[in-house]
C-alpha cells in the first residue's frame, strides 16, 4: 500500500529538485516555483501511462492550497462543537482527514468539470467555490446557507461550479455522474477536449449495484468519467477487508483503467487528477481512481469512531500522515514560508472560521412560505397576504389555540 | 452453517388468524401458541424499545439455528444498538455485517429464506429502502405467487427505522409504510411501544409471510414500559383499541400514536370529548373490522400519520371506510397527515401532524352542522 510510504520525500530529499530560483530570499519574496517529488504516490491498472513523479507547484498556488485545506480543517472542527452544543442537528459527516481530496482534485480541474460527491460534502462545496458562512449556514438551517437551510449537512450545491452536491443515499450520485459525463461529451465537439465528470464515493459505496451499472454504460459509451473512490479504510463501521473482497478498489473497473493515488499527499491528488482529466478528456473513456485517504471523525456524529478501530490508530495517522502537515512541511522546505508565518496565517484563518460562523448564526431562519416552494416548477405558495395556504394543506391555528407545546398557557 | 444438513419439517404456525402450513426446519424449538401467549408471560422488565426489539431477536436466535441476522454494521449493535451483543452471544456466522448494499441485503434474505432459513435483514434507514425496492417488490412479495407456491421466502424479516426524529432532514425520517402497503404479498408492521414491539417482531419473524418492519427510530430510546421477558407473539393483521370511546374514532400507527394519545387528551380535558384511539400495528393486511366497528358505533372517524397526505395509507382507510360505513358516518372523515412537502430539515415542526393538527380535527368533526 502506498499510504505506508506517505510523506518520506519532501523531508529526504528537499523541496528544490529544480525549477525554484536559489536564492532563498527571491524563493519567499516573489512568485515562484518549486518542483516536489511525489515518487510511489501512484500505483497503475491497466494503464500504459503514468502520472509525472514530480509536481511542479508555485509558491501562490501552494499557499492558496494551504489555506483552503486549513479553512476545511477549523470549518469541521466547529461544525463539531456546534453540533455538539446543539446548534446544528441532523446527520453530520465530517471530512477531516481527507482534506487533500477535495483541494487536489479541485487544483486539478477547471471550473466547468462537473462534480458530484456523496454525503461528506462540507469541504468539496468549500472547495468549489463556497463559503464557510454559506456551509455552516446550511447547518443551522439558516436562509442564507447554501440550499437555503432546507436540506443541512448533505446538501450543497453550486450551480455556477458545476457541483452536483451532495447526495444522501450511498452511491446514488455515481449514476447521475455519468449522466453528467454525457453530457459533456455531447456537448463537446468531436476531436475536441471534453470536460470530464468526476463522481466520489465512498469504499463502502463502492459495491453498491448501481456504481457497477454506472461503469458500464461509461465505459461502453466511452465517457469522459472519473470515478473516484475515496477509500478512508471504513464503510460506516466495517473495515474494508470485512465489507469487500476487493481491497484494490483502483482494480474493481476490471476493463477500465485505473489509477490508486495516495490521497494523503495534496501534490500527488493534484497530479493524479491532471493526469486522469486529460486522459478521460481526450476520449480514452471513464477512469476508476483510488484515493488512499482516512477520516478523523467516525462516520457520523452519531458515531464516536472508536468502537470499530482504536486511538493508536487514529493517532498514528494524525502524527505520520496528516496532509496538513505535508503541505506545512512542503510551504517550509520549498522556502515559501517560514514556521512562524505559517503559524500566524492559522491564527487569521481561525479568527475568519469564527468570523464566518458568527455571520451564518445571524442569518434567519428561512420564512414559512420555503417550506412549500421549489417542490414543483410553480410553486405552491401562500396566496397573496402570506398567511393563506393552498386549502390541502391545513396549517394549526396556534393563535386561537389554549394549548401550546401540548402546555396550557 | 451447513443448511443442508438440517433436516426440513412441517410445522404450523398461527398467522392472521388461519392455520397456515409451511415447510421449515425441525430444530425449531418450541414457542407458545399465538393470542394466549402475552397472557402467560408473567416477568415483565422496564425496558425501551430498542432493547425489546433486541430481546426479541434474542429469542428468535436462541429458538431457530436457521435464524441470522445481517446488516450494515449490526456486528457491533448497529446504529441504534438494537443487535448489541447478539454477534457475541450467537457467533459471527449468524450476526454479520454486511457491505453497503440494500438491493444485496434483500435479495440475500429472500436466497437464505427460500431454502428455508430465516433471514432477520436490517435496512439501516426506513430511507434506504429504495435501493432494494425491486428486491421487496418484485422477488420477495411475489415469490409465492409467482411459482405457483412451490417457492416462497416467507421466513424473511427486513427491520428499519422510520419516522421523524426531529432534526433528521429529506433522507433519515421518511415513513415510506404506504409505498410497501401497494404490494400484494408483502406484510407491513410497524408497533407503537416496546412492549407491541417484541411481540409484533416475535410474529413479524415466525410468519410464513415474508414482513417489513419499521421501527419508530424516535422512540428507541425514549419510548419505555414494562415488558415481559419471555417468549409471546402478538397477532399480525389485528389492530388493537388503545382507548375506547363513543364520540369519534381515530386510527393511526407506530411512533404517531403518542401523538394521538396527546390529542385525543387534549379533546377530553378541553371539550369533554370521548375519543376512540385504535393502532392499527400492521398496515397490510390492515384490520378493516375493528375500524369498521369503531366507526358505525362513532360515527366519525380522524385518520392520521406522519408520512405525506397523498395516496398516504390514511386514503386507503378512508376510502374503505366510506364503503362500510357509509350509513353511520355523520361528518366527512378527515386526514391529519405530513404535507405533500419533501420531509424538510428546519420545518419539521410544521411538516408533523402534530396534536395540535389533529385537534382541530377532531372538533371539526364534531361540530359538522351544527
Amino acid at each position: 500500500m502506498i499510504a505506508g510510504t506517505l510523506l518520506r520525500r519532501i523531508a529526504t530529499r528537499g523541496a528544490a529538485v529544480g525549477g525554484r530560483l536559489p536564492s532563498v530570499n527571491a524563493a519567499r519574496y516573489f512568485s515562484s516555483n518549486a518542483t516536489f517529488d511525489v515518487e510511489g504516490s501512484f500505483e497503475t491498472h491497466m494503464l500504459d501511462t503514468a502520472p509525472e513523479t514530480t509536481v511542479e507547484c508555485s509558491k501562490e498556488e501552494l499557499l492558496e492550497m494551504f489555506e483552503l485545506m486549513y479553512t476545511m480543517r477549523r470549518m469541521e472542527i466547529t461544525c463539531d462543537n456546534e453540533y455538539k452544543a446543539r446548534n446544528i442537528r441532523g446527520f453530520c459527516h465530517l471530512y477531516d482527514g481527507q482534506e487533500a481530496v477535495a483541494t487536489g482534485i479541485n487544483a486539478a480541474f477547471d471550473p466547468e468539470d462537473s462534480w458530484i460527491t456523496s454525503y461528506r460534502c462540507h469541504c468539496v462545496a468549500l472547495a468549489r467555490g463556497g463559503s464557510v458562512s454559506s456551509v455552516v449556514g446550511e447547518l443551522f438551517g439558516n436562509i442564507d446557507g447554501y440550499s437555503r437551510g432546507k436540506g443541512g449537512s448533505m446538501h450543497f450545491y453550486n450551480k455556477a461550479n458545476y457541483f452536483f452536491g451532495g447526495a444522501g443515499i450511498v452511491g446514488a450520485q455515481v449514476p447521475v455522474g455519468a449522466g453528467s459525463a454525457f453530457a459533456n461529451k455531447y456537448k463537446s465537439k468531436p476531436g475536441e477536449k471534453m470536460n470530464v465528470s468526476v463522481a466520489c464515493f465512498g469504499d463502502g459505496a463502492a459495491n453498491q449495484g448501481q456504481i457497477w451499472e454506472a461503469a458500464n454504460m461509461c465505459n461502453l459509451w466511452n465517457l469522459p468519467m472519473i470515478f473516484c473512490i475515496e477509500n478512508n479504510r471504513y464503510g460506516m463501521g466495517t473495515s474494508i477487508d470485512r465489507h469487500s473482497s476487493i481491497q484494490d478498489y483502483y482494480k474493481m473497473g476490471n476493463e477500465i483503467p485505473g489509477l490508486r493515488i495516495d490521497g494523503m499527499n495534496v501534490l500527488a491528488v493534484k497530479e493524479g487528477m491532471r493526469f486522469a482529466k486529460e486522459y478521460c478528456g481526450s476520449g480514452n473513456g471513464p477512469m476508476y481512481v483510488e484515493m488512499m485517504t482516512y477520516r478523523y471523525h467516525g462516520h457520523s456524529m452519531s458515531d464516536p469512531g472508536t468502537t470499530y478501530r482504536n486511538r493508536d490508530e487514529i493517532a498514528f495517522t494524525r502524527s505520520t500522515k496528516d496532509p496538513l502537515e505535508f503541505v506545512k512541511k512542503c510551504l517550509v522546505d520549498a522556502e515559501f514560508m517560514t514556521a512562524d508565518e505559517i503559524k500566524d496565517m492559522e491564527k487569521k484563518i481561525r479568527k475568519d472560521v469564527q468570523k464566518e460562523v458568527l455571520k451564518a448564526k445571524e442569518s434567519p431562519v428561512p420564512p414559512h412560505e420555503e417550506l412549500f416552494k421549489h417542490i414543483f416548477a410553480t410553486n405552491l405558495e401562500p396566496r397573496s397576504g402570506g398567511i393563506e395556504y393552498p386549502p390541502h394543506i391545513r396549517m394549526p391555528n396556534y393563535e386561537n389555540s389554549f394549548w401550546i407545546d401540548g402546555k396550557k398557557e | 452453517m451447513m443448511l443442508s444438513s438440517l433436516r426440513i419439517a412441517e410445522r404450523r404456525l398461527p398467522i392472521l388468524g388461519q392455520q397456515v402450513v409451511r415447510r421449515a426446519f425441525h430444530q425449531t424449538v418450541q414457542r407458545n401458541s399465538a393470542g394466549a401467549a402475552a397472557a402467560t408471560a408473567d416477568e415483565t422488565r422496564e425496558m425501551n424499545l430498542f432493547t425489546a426489539v433486541n430481546q426479541a431477536m434474542d429469542i428468535a436466535l436462541a429458538s431457530d439455528p436457521t435464524a441470522i441476522i445481517f446488516g450494515e454494521d449490526v456486528a457491533f449493535g448497529g446504529v441504534f444498538r438494537c443487535t448489541q451483543g447478539l454477534a457475541e452471544k450467537y457467533g459471527k456466522d449468524r450476526v454479520f455485517n454486511t457491505p453497503l448494499s440494500e438491493n444485496g441485503i434483500a435479495g440475500f434474505a429472500i436466497g437464505h429464506a427460500s431454502v428455508g432459513g430465516t433471514a432477520i435483514g436490517e435496512i439501516q434507514f426506513a430511507d434506504y429502502i429504495f435501493p432494494a425496492f425491486d428486491q421487496i417488490v418484485n422477488e420477495m412479495a411475489k415469490f409465492r405467487y409467482r411459482s405457483g407456491n412451490q417457492w416462497n421466502c416467507g421466513n424473511v424479516v427486513l427491520r428499519a427505522p422510520c419516522g421523524a426524529v426531529g432534526h433528521g432532514g429529506h433522507y433519515h425520517s421518511q415513513s415510506p409504510e404506504a409505498y410497501l402497503a401497494h404490494t400484494p404479498g408483502l406484510v407491513v408492521v410497524m408497533p407503537r411501544s416496546p412492549k407491541t414491539a417484541k411481540g409484533l417482531l416475535l410474529s413479524s419473524i415466525r410468519s410464513p409471510d415474508p414482513v417489513v418492519f419499521l421501527e419508530p427510530k424516535a422512540l428507541y430510546r425514549t419510548a419505555v414500559e414494562p415488558v415481559p421477558t419471555g417468549d409471546y407473539e402478538l397477532p399480525l393483521g389485528q389492530a388493537e383499541v388503545m382507548r375506547s370511546g363513543s364520540d369519534v374514532t381515530i386510527v393511526g400507527w407506530g411512533g404517531h400514536l403518542k401523538v394521538l394519545e396527546e390529542a385525543c387528551d387534549m379533546a377530553h380535558g378541553l371539550h369533554g370529548i370521548s375519543c376512540e384511539l385504535i393502532d392499527l400495528q400492521t398496515i397490510l393486511p390492515w384490520d378493516v373490522d375493528t375500524v369498521v366497528e369503531s366507526v358505525q358505533k362513532t360515527g366519525k372517524l380522524v385518520v392520521s400519520h406522519e408520512a405525506p397526505l397523498t395516496c398516504g395509507f390514511g386514503a386507503e382507510v378512508v376510502a374503505t371506510l366510506q364503503e362500510h360505513c357509509f350509513l353511520s358516518l355523520e361528518a366527512p372523515i378527515q386526514r391529519i397527515c405530513g404535507l405533500d412537502t419533501p420531509f424538510p430539515l428546519v420545518f419539521e415542526k410544521y411538516y408533523i401532524p402534530n396534536a395540535l393538527k389533529n385537534l382541530d380535527a377532531i372538533t371539526n368533526v364534531m361540530d359538522y352542522g351544527r
